[in-house]
């Protein structure tokens, strides 16, 4: 891969005796959608945790458009334009839902303050199908509205890396479509993305890769035919017996 | 950003309530101006203490530390130099201070914050009395023709710069980074945010407060020594004046302290020895009725009318 925006060598963290996360490496290049595979546990949050700064590495370097960025905290990853959203979301109760998304646009990658600050945050709730509830506590927002919320923070900063975790869990059919669509949107603006996903559909319709991993290991890599059709990830999902 | 209507309007019945309430040396001189300077210090330390630990709820007990170190300045000085520059030095002093604890403490969690501040003014009292024991001083006199009325109006200047400086936080990036880190802390290091510099940033203005504090009123105990400089009381106090008004709005403090001194007062000259009962069950009542102070009570109260409106 020529230049890729981000790459992982050698990526590991423990937890005490546990390794959660296994000597990762891979690249996303730039607006590329990566979907980051695997069963529960296998250490997709947690590898997400190293490339945002949430955790610190164990060993091993994240690289960002050639220069490393692990071992720097999440604030500084941040500005240099990574920007996540969380498995359980995370807003923040005591603003409003314009102030949640104000919150991601006044000191990351790009920053905006005082009307600007405002008026892009009114945009980008238009975006993501808030338009008008600005306004509103949180507390009145069913459950897509505050992953909307969240992804609407997400963008303010006008990040260049996307990492999204398990974004469309729990959505309906009917919202996983305008999800699925929304995303769309977001890769055709120019980012690149990598998707912790589960849902199938999803990673059918968006993703150009996918990285597979079992037990905090990379098990498969390639387009999502390939890696849905390998025996490996096979019996990874469903067991040895199944296998 | 520019001023709206509201913010002018504010602004000019702010500056009319402080006129106010710098007659009252005119008025009287004995009790009432001695109420007064009580209620002038404990609305400073109070506001100043909500402006760092409302947002970021972090419950700090230092402010007797600053509060001594800022008479020590006073007493060690008044002798050689002019009064107004000791209050500043016993400002940059307690900032300095609050840095230093604040890089130190500020990456602890909650529990360890709190320890280390109430621990904080008995470090500093025990090391202020080890050195008067070894170079056998006692205490020191501070003798100025500073009268009550002149601390009075000293004190006042303060208060008013401490919420004109909350005001300017309130609209700042810095308040409302103070904000995102009291929300969740997570999101605010993911949102770009300093945390660890914003903490220590805003640590800061309640410990140079709390020593400017401590140097103004020097005179007014003649005669310092640590237990009394020191008192660790009055963390406690400032901490239950601010939770009692409210610490999540600039004005919210002051509605505890004007009450609760009375109440001290009330209870100070009846009962002399019972004021610590006081604080504590003033303490349980905001735990148990008031988590939100007089300023949440105010909004639940309004949430109920606008309801009963809608309805
Ligand atoms: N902070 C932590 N401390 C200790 N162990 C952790 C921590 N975070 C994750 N783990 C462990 O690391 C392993 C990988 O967890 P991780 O959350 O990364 O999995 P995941 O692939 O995201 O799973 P899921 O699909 O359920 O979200 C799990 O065994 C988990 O219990
Ligand atoms: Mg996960």
């Amino acid at each position: 891969m020529v230049n890729p925006v981000l790459s992982l060598r050698g990526v590991t963290k423990r937890f005490g005796g546990l390794v959660a996360v296994n000597a990762m490496d891979f690249d996303v290049a730039e607006r590329e959608v990566v979907g980051l595979l695997g069963p529960n546990g296998s250490g997709k949050s947690t590898t997400l945790n190293l490339v945002s700064g949430a955790l610190p590495l164990t060993s091993g370097t994240v690289s960002l458009w050639g220069s490393p960025i692990s071992g720097l905290p999440a604030q500084t990853i941040n500005r240099k334009g990574v920007s996540r959203t969380f498995q359980l979301v995370r807003l923040l109760p005591s603003m409003n839902v314009r102030e949640n998304v104000i919150a991601g646009a006044v000191f990351g990658h790009r920053r905006r303050w005082g009307h600007d600050a405002h008026d892009h945050a009114e945009h980008l709730l238009d975006k993501v199908g808030l338009g008008g509830k600005g306004d509103m506590p949180l507390r009145q927002l069913t459950y897509i509205d505050t992953k909307r919320v969240e992804l609407a923070r997400t963008l303010a900063s006008d990040p260049k890396v996307l990492l999204l975790d398990e974004w469309l869990a729990g959505l309906n059919p009917t919202e996983l479509q305008i999800g699925i669509t929304l995303i769309k949107s977001l890769r055709d603006e120019g980012r690149t993305i990598i998707l912790v996903e589960h849902v199938m559909d999803a990673i059918r319709s968006l993703c150009d890769r996918c990285v597979v991993m079992a037990a905090g290991t990379k098990i498969a890599e390639g387009t999502p035919t390939q890696v849905l059709s390998d025996k490996e990830v096979i019996r990874a999902y469903l067991g040895d017996d199944d296998a | 950003m520019s001023l709206t209507k509201t913010d002018i309007r504010n602004l000019i019945l702010a500056a009319a309530a402080l006129a106010i309430c710098a007659l009252l040396p005119l008025g009287d001189n004995g009790y009432w101006l001695g109420l007064g300077v009580t209620i002038a210090m404990f609305t400073t330390l109070a506001t100043s203490w909500a402006l760092f630990s409302g947002p970021t709820h972090y419950i700090s007990l230092a402010t007797a530390a600053f509060f001594g170190v800022g008479t020590y300045v006073t007493g060690l000085g008044i002798d050689a130099l002019p009064f107004w520059s000791l209050v500043a030095i016993a400002g940059l002093i307690g900032a300095v201070l609050a840095a230093l604890v604040g890089l130190a403490t500020l990456r602890l969690s909650g529990v360890y914050f709190v320890i280390f501040t109430l621990g904080l003014a008995e470090l500093v009292r025990q090391s202020i009395t080890w050195v008067q024991n070894n170079t056998g001083q006692k205490g020191l006199y501070v003798l100025t023709d500073l009268d009550e009325a002149g601390i009075y109006w000293w004190l006042l200047g303060l208060a008013a710069a401490v919420f004109l400086t909350g005001w300017l936080i309130g609209r700042s990036r810095l308040g409302f980074a103070l904000r995102v880190i009291g929300d969740d802390e997570t999101v605010a290091a993911h949102s770009g945010i300093n945390t660890a510099r914003a903490k220590v940033l805003l640590f800061m203005l309640p410990g140079a407060v709390a020593a400017m504090t401590g140097a103004i009123l020097a005179p007014r105990y003649v005669y310092i020594e640590p237990s009394l400089a020191f008192a660790p009381i009055l963390s406690f106090q400032v901490v239950i004046m601010a939770l009692l008004g409210g610490a999540s709005r600039l004005w919210g403090p002051l509605v505890g302290v004007i009450p609760f001194t009375f109440l001290l007062e009330a209870v100070s000259s009846n009962f002399p020895n019972q004021t610590t009962l006081v604080i504590g069950i003033a303490f349980l009542v905001i735990v148990y009725l008031l988590p939100g102070g007089f300023v949440g009570l105010l909004g639940k109260i309004l949430h109920r009318l606008n309801a009963r409106e809608g309805a």
